[in-house]
C-alpha cells in the first residue's frame, strides 16, 4: 500500500512533465498542423545552454531563465528559417525535415559537448518526503508539480483569455478566415512554434536532474511518452494532453514499480497501439467542426 | 522475361565486381547490399504508399533474430549426420535462416501492417518511433532475445570448391548479393505491375480508389508486408555477415538512417535506394579516414557524429529542394518506370 | 476617386487557361454594385483575388487609389478592405462574442481607449443584430444558417471598413432571411458610407439594393447599367441573367 502511494506520487510528479511536454506538442500542433518529430532535440538545446549557464554562474534560477529564452529563440527561429519552406503539398515532407532536424541538432551537441551524460543536480531535494512513515514525494517532485500548473495555467489564460490568444486560437483552427479579419496568420505560426520550444525545454530542464543525467538523447524518451499521451489526450486538446500526461506517468510508474524499468516503454508501447486502434483521434478530440 | 535478364546480369556484374575490391571493400559492399535490400523495401513503402515508418530497423532486427535463431537450430540438427556432408552442412542452415528471417519479418510486418493501415502519416510515423525506442527494453524482458547481448548467427564458410579462389568476404559479399537479387526483383516487378499501380491509386486519393474497386487497407497492409519482408532479408543479410544480432545495432539511429537512404535516393526509386544505401555505409568510412589526421578529442567526436550531421543536412536539402533525390539526376532514368510520375507530387 | 479600381487582372489557377482574361472594373466611392452571372463566371476568383487570397498573375488593384499588389491578404484588410467569404468563414470552435472581437481586434488595438471603444463597436454590432445578441456565448458551430451570415456580416462590419466585398450571401437562406440581411446591409452602408460590391446569383435581391448592377460571364464584364435599367430591361435581362 505503502508502495503504491508512492509509486502514485511519483507517477504524478513524471506525469507533470510529461503533460508539460505533452503540451507543448499540442501547441505547435494547433499553431502548425504538424506533429513535431524534433520536439526532443529541440528542447535539449536549450538545456545545455541552461547548464552551462548555471555552471558559470552558479544560479539554477538564471539558467532556468536562460532556458526559457533560448528555448523561445530556437522555436522562432526554427519555424522562420525552416519549417516555413516544406513544402506543404506532402504531408511526410515536414516529418522528413524534422528528422533532419533532430539527427543535426543531436549530432551537434554530441561533437560540441560529447556524447557522455552531464549530471545535472536540482535545486531541491530529491529525497523523498515522509508523511507518517509513508514515503511520498520530494520537494524536487512537489517544485515540478508547482511549474509545471503555473506554466500550464498561464498558457491557459493566454491563450484562452487574452486578445493574442484569440488570435493564435484562431489563425490555427481557421487561417484563411483569419488573415480576412486582419490577423498575421504567419506571425501567429512563428508565436506558437516559440511558446511550444519554449514549454518544451522546461519540460525537458525539470526531467534531466531525475535521470542519467544531460546528454543528447535525453529527452528522446520523453518525446515518444510524451507523442503518445498527445495522441491518447487527442493532439488537438490541451485538456486532453493534461490528462493523457499524468496518466501515462502514472501508468510508467507503476508498471516500473510492479515490474522493471525495462517494461515501461513496451507498455507505453502498448497503450499507445491500443488507443491509435480504438479511437484513433484521441479520447478528448474535439469535433473536426470546421466547416461553417 | 525482361525483367530477370536484367536482374540476371546485374547480379553477374556484382559478383564479378567483387573479385575487384579488397576484403574489407567486400565486407563494406556486403553490409551495404543488405541495408540495400531493407531501404528498397522502405523507399517502395514511403514513396508508394505514403507510409512512414521510423522504426524499419526493428523489422531488420526481427528478421536477424528469425535468421539466427533458424540458422542455428538446423546447423545443430543436422550436426554429425550424413546431412552436414558436403554443401549441406552451410547450405542448409542458411536456407532455413533466410526461411526463417522471412517468416519473423513478416509476422510482424503482418501485424505492424494491419495497425499501419489504419493510421494517418505522423501517427504511424510515432507509432513506429515509439516501437524503435522500446526495442532495446523488449529485448531484455522478452527471452530468447537475450538482451544487450544478442544472439550469434551461425559463420557460413567458403564451400570447399571455391575455397582456393575466393576468400570469406568476397563469399560474404556472394551471398548478399544474391539475396538481394531475390529480394529485390520482386519489388522491381511489384513497382511496375498492378500492385503498383494500386498502390499509387491508394496513396493519391482513397476514397477514389475505393471505388475503384480497390481496398485501400489491403493495399496498405500489402504493402507493410512487402516491406518488412524486404527488411527482414536485409537483416539476415547482415546477420550472415556479422554473425551477430543485437538490439544496439537496430537502434534508433540505424532506423533513421534507412530513412535518410531512401530519402536522398528519391522516395520510390530503387535504383535511388542503392546510392542511398551505398552512401549511408560509405560516408561514416569517409568521416573516420578524414578525422583520423585530427587530434585525439576532436576525432572522437567527429567519428560517429559529422555523418550523422551531413545526413540531416542533406535530409534537409533534399526534401526542400529536390524531393526526387538524387535519382533525379539520372537522366536516363529520370522519366522512366522507376521514379514517380511529376503528378503524384502535385506542386502548388 | 472611385473606392475600388481594377485595372487588367488576369487571374488562373495552375497552367490552364485563366479565369479571369484583363478584367477591369470600377467601384464608385459610398456605391452598392451588384456582381451577377452564372456558377463559374468567376465572381468568386475575383472577389478572392482582390484580397490576395488567390494570386493575380497580372494587372492591379487599387484601394481609394493605393495599389495592393505583393501585400498580403491581412495587410489588405488592415487597409480598409473586407471580405465575407463564401460559406461565411464562421469560425466554428470560437464563440459568437469571440468571432466579433476578433473582427474588431485589427481596428482597436494598441491605443489606451481601445478596450472600450473596441466594446462599443461590437456593442453596436449587437444593436443592429439582435438576434446575435441573444447567443453571445453560443460557439459557432451551433449556429443556424442565418445567425451565420449575420455573425460574418457582423464580424466584417465592426472594423467598419471602407470597402466591402460579400460573396453570395443569400446562398442557403431563406427568402425572409435573405431579405432582411440585405435591407440591414443597405442602411449601413447608407449611414456609414461604405463602398458595398456584392456577388450574387440571386439577382433580384441583389438588384433591389444596388445602384449599379456589373455582369461577369467567363471571366469578362459584359454588362455594366444602373440597377434599375438590369431589372427592368427584359432584353438585358435574357442576355445576361437568363431570364
Amino acid at each position: 500500500m505503502e508502495r503504491l502511494v508512492f509509486l502514485l506520487s511519483t507517477g504524478l510528479a513524471r506525469g507533470a512533465v510529461l503533460a508539460l511536454f505533452a503540451l507543448s506538442l499540442v501547441i505547435v500542433y494547433r499553431a502548425a498542423r504538424v506533429v513535431n518529430f524534433a520536439q526532443a532535440a529541440l528542447a535539449v538545446v536549450p538545456v545545455y545552454v541552461a547548464v552551462a549557464v548555471t555552471a558559470a554562474t552558479g544560479s539554477y534560477w538564471l539558467g532556468l531563465a536562460c532556458a526559457l529564452t533560448a528555448g523561445a529563440l530556437l522555436g522562432a527561429v526554427v519555424e522562420r528559417g525552416l519549417m516555413r519552406r516544406v513544402p506543404q503539398d506532402n504531408p511526410l515532407a515536414g516529418i522528413i525535415v524534422a528528422i533532419g532536424l533532430v539527427m543535426v541538432l543531436q549530432a551537434g551537441l554530441a561533437i560540441a559537448f560529447g556524447p557522455d551524460h552531464r549530471p545535472v543536480h536540482a535545486p531541491f531535494s530529491q529525497r523523498p518526503l515522509t508523511v507518517g512513515g509513508v514515503a511520498l514525494m520530494s520537494p524536487y517532485d512537489l517544485f515540478v508539480l508547482l511549474v509545471a500548473a503555473v506554466v500550464m495555467g498561464a498558457l491557459a489564460w493566454l491563450f484562452g483569455r487574452t486578445s493574442l490568444g484569440l488570435r493564435m486560437r484562431a489563425a490555427a483552427f481557421a487561417p484563411e478566415t483569419s488573415r480576412l479579419l486582419g490577423v498575421r496568420v504567419p506571425r501567429m505560426v512563428t508565436l506558437g512554434w516559440t511558446l511550444s520550444i519554449a514549454t518544451a525545454a522546461l519540460a525537458a530542464l525539470l526531467l534531466v536532474p531525475t535521470g542519467l543525467g544531460l546528454d543528447p538523447h535525453a529527452a528522446d524518451v520523453l518525446f515518444v511518452n510524451a507523442f503518445a499521451a498527445a495522441v491518447i489526450g487527442g493532439l488537438d486538446s490541451p485538456v486532453g494532453a493534461l490528462a493523457a500526461g499524468l496518466s501515462v506517468g502514472v501508468l510508467a510508474s507503476l508498471v516500473t514499480g510492479y515490474a522493471s524499468a525495462a517494461a515501461a516503454p513496451p507498455a507505453v508501447l502498448a497503450l499507445l497501439t491500443v488507443v491509435l486502434l480504438v479511437r484513433p483521434h484521441g479520447l478528448f478530440a474535439a469535433r473536426e467542426a470546421r466547416t461553417a | 522475361m525482361r525483367l530477370l535478364t536484367r536482374a540476371a546480369l546485374l547480379t553477374l556484374l556484382a559478383l564479378g565486381a567483387t573479385f575487384l575490391l579488397d576484403p574489407y571493400r567486400n565486407y563494406q559492399l556486403a553490409t551495404a547490399t543488405g541495408t540495400f535490400v531493407a531501404v528498397a523495401g522502405l523507399t517502395l513503402l514511403v514513396g508508394l504508399t505514403g507510409q512512414l515508418s521510423l522504426g524499419h530497423a526493428v523489422l531488420m532486427a526481427a528478421g536477424g533474430y528469425g535468421y539466427a535463431w533458424a540458422a542455428t537450430w538446423v546447423a545443430t540438427a543436422v550436426e554429425g549426420t550424413t546431412l552436414a556432408d558436403g554443401a549441406g552442412g552451410w547450405l542448409l542452415p542458411l536456407l532455413a535462416g533466410v526461411a526463417g528471417a522471412v517468416v519473423v519479418a513478416g509476422l510482424l510486418g503482418l501485424l505492424l501492417g494491419l495497425a499501419a493501415a489504419r493510421l494517418r502519416g505522423p501517427y504511424l510515423a510515432g507509432l513506429t518511433l515509439a516501437l524503435v525506442i522500446a526495442l532495446p527494453a523488449a529485448a531484455s524482458t522478452i527471452p530468447g532475445l537475450n538482451g544487450e547481448q544478442g544472439v550469434r548467427a551461425p559463420f557460413v564458410p567458403v564451400p570447399d570448391p571455391l575455397a582456393l579462389l575466393i576468400a570469406t568476404e568476397q563469399w560474404h559479399a556472394w551471398l548478399a548479393i544474391l539475396v538481394a537479387a531475390c529480394a529485390v526483383t520482386p519489388l522491381v516487378a511489384v513497382r511496375a505491375g498492378r500492385a503498383g499501380l494500386r498502390m499509387r491509386a491508394v496513396h493519391d486519393d482513397e476514397t477514389a480508389a475505393r471505388l475503384a474497386g480497390v481496398d485501400p487497407g489491403r493495399v496498405k497492409a500489402g504493402a507493410f508486408v512487402l516491406s518488412a519482408l524486404a527488411a527482414g532479408l536485409g537483416g539476415a543479410v547482415l546477420a550472415i555477415v556479422t554473425q551477430q544480432v543485437s538490439p544496439g545495432a537496430y537502434g534508433l539511429g540505424f532506423s533513421l538512417l534507412l530513412v535518410v537512404a531512401a530519402v536522398v535516393g528519391g522516395l520510390g526509386s530503387l535504383g535511388g535506394a542503392a546510392i542511398g544505401a551505398v552512401l549511408v555505409t560509405l560516408l561514416p568510412w569517409v568521416v573516420d579516414q578524414a578525422t583520423a589526421a585530427l587530434p585525439a578529442d576532436l576525432g572522437h567526436r567527429l567519428q560517429g557524429n559529422l555523418e550523422i550531421a551531413l545526413f540531416g543536412v542533406v535530409v534537409i536539402v533534399v526534401t526542400l529542394l529536390r524531393p526526387g533525390g538524387l535519382a533525379r539526376l539520372l537522366p536516363a532514368k529520370a522519366r522512366s518506370a522507376t521514379s514517380l510520375p511529376a503528378k503524384f507530387f502535385p506542386t502548388q | 476617386m472611385s473606392a475600388l479600381t481594377v485595372e487588367g487582372l488576369t487571374v488562373g489557377y495552375g497552367d490552364g487557361a485563366p479565369v479571369l482574361d484583363g478584367l477591369d472594373l470600377t467601384v464608385p466611392d459610398g456605391g452598392v454594385v451588384a456582381l451577377l452571372g452564372a456558377n463559374g463566371a468567376g465572381k468568386t476568383t475575383l472577389l478572392r483575388a482582390l484580397l490576395g487570397l488567390t494570386p493575380a498573375r497580372r494587372g492591379r488593384v487599387l484601394l481609394d487609389g493605393a495599389d495592393l499588389t505583393g501585400l498580403p491578404t491581412e495587410d489588405r484588410v488592415r487597409r480598409g478592405l473586407a471580405l465575407v467569404p463564401e460559406g461565411r468563414g464562421v469560425v466554428a470552435e470560437l464563440t459568437v462574442a469571440e468571432n466579433l472581437r476578433l473582427g474588431a481586434l485589427w481596428r482597436y488595438a494598441g491605443r489606451k481607449h481601445a478596450r472600450p471603444e473596441r466594446d462599443a463597436a461590437v456593442g453596436q454590432m449587437y444593436e443592429l443584430f439582435e438576434p446575435l445578441a441573444r447567443r453571445r456565448a453560443a460557439p459557432g458551430h451551433t449556429l443556424s444558417g442565418g445567425e451565420r451570415q449575420m455573425l460574418a456580416l457582423a464580424r466584417a462590419l465592426v472594423a467598419r471598413p471602407g470597402v466591402l466585398l460579400l460573396d453570395e450571401p443569400s446562398l442557403g437562406l431563406a427568402p425572409l432571411v435573405v431579405a432582411q440581411l440585405l435591407g440591414v446591409l443597405r442602411d449601413q452602408a447608407r449611414a456609414t458610407g461604405l463602398t458595398v460590391l456584392l456577388a450574387e446569383q440571386n439577382v433580384t435581391g441583389a438588384l433591389s439594393v444596388a445602384d449599379r448592377g456589373v455582369v461577369l460571364s467567363l471571366g469578362e464584364v459584359v454588362a455594366d447599367r444602373p440597377a434599375a435599367d438590369l431589372a427592368a430591361d427584359p432584353a438585358l435581362r435574357h442576355a445576361y441573367l437568363g431570364f
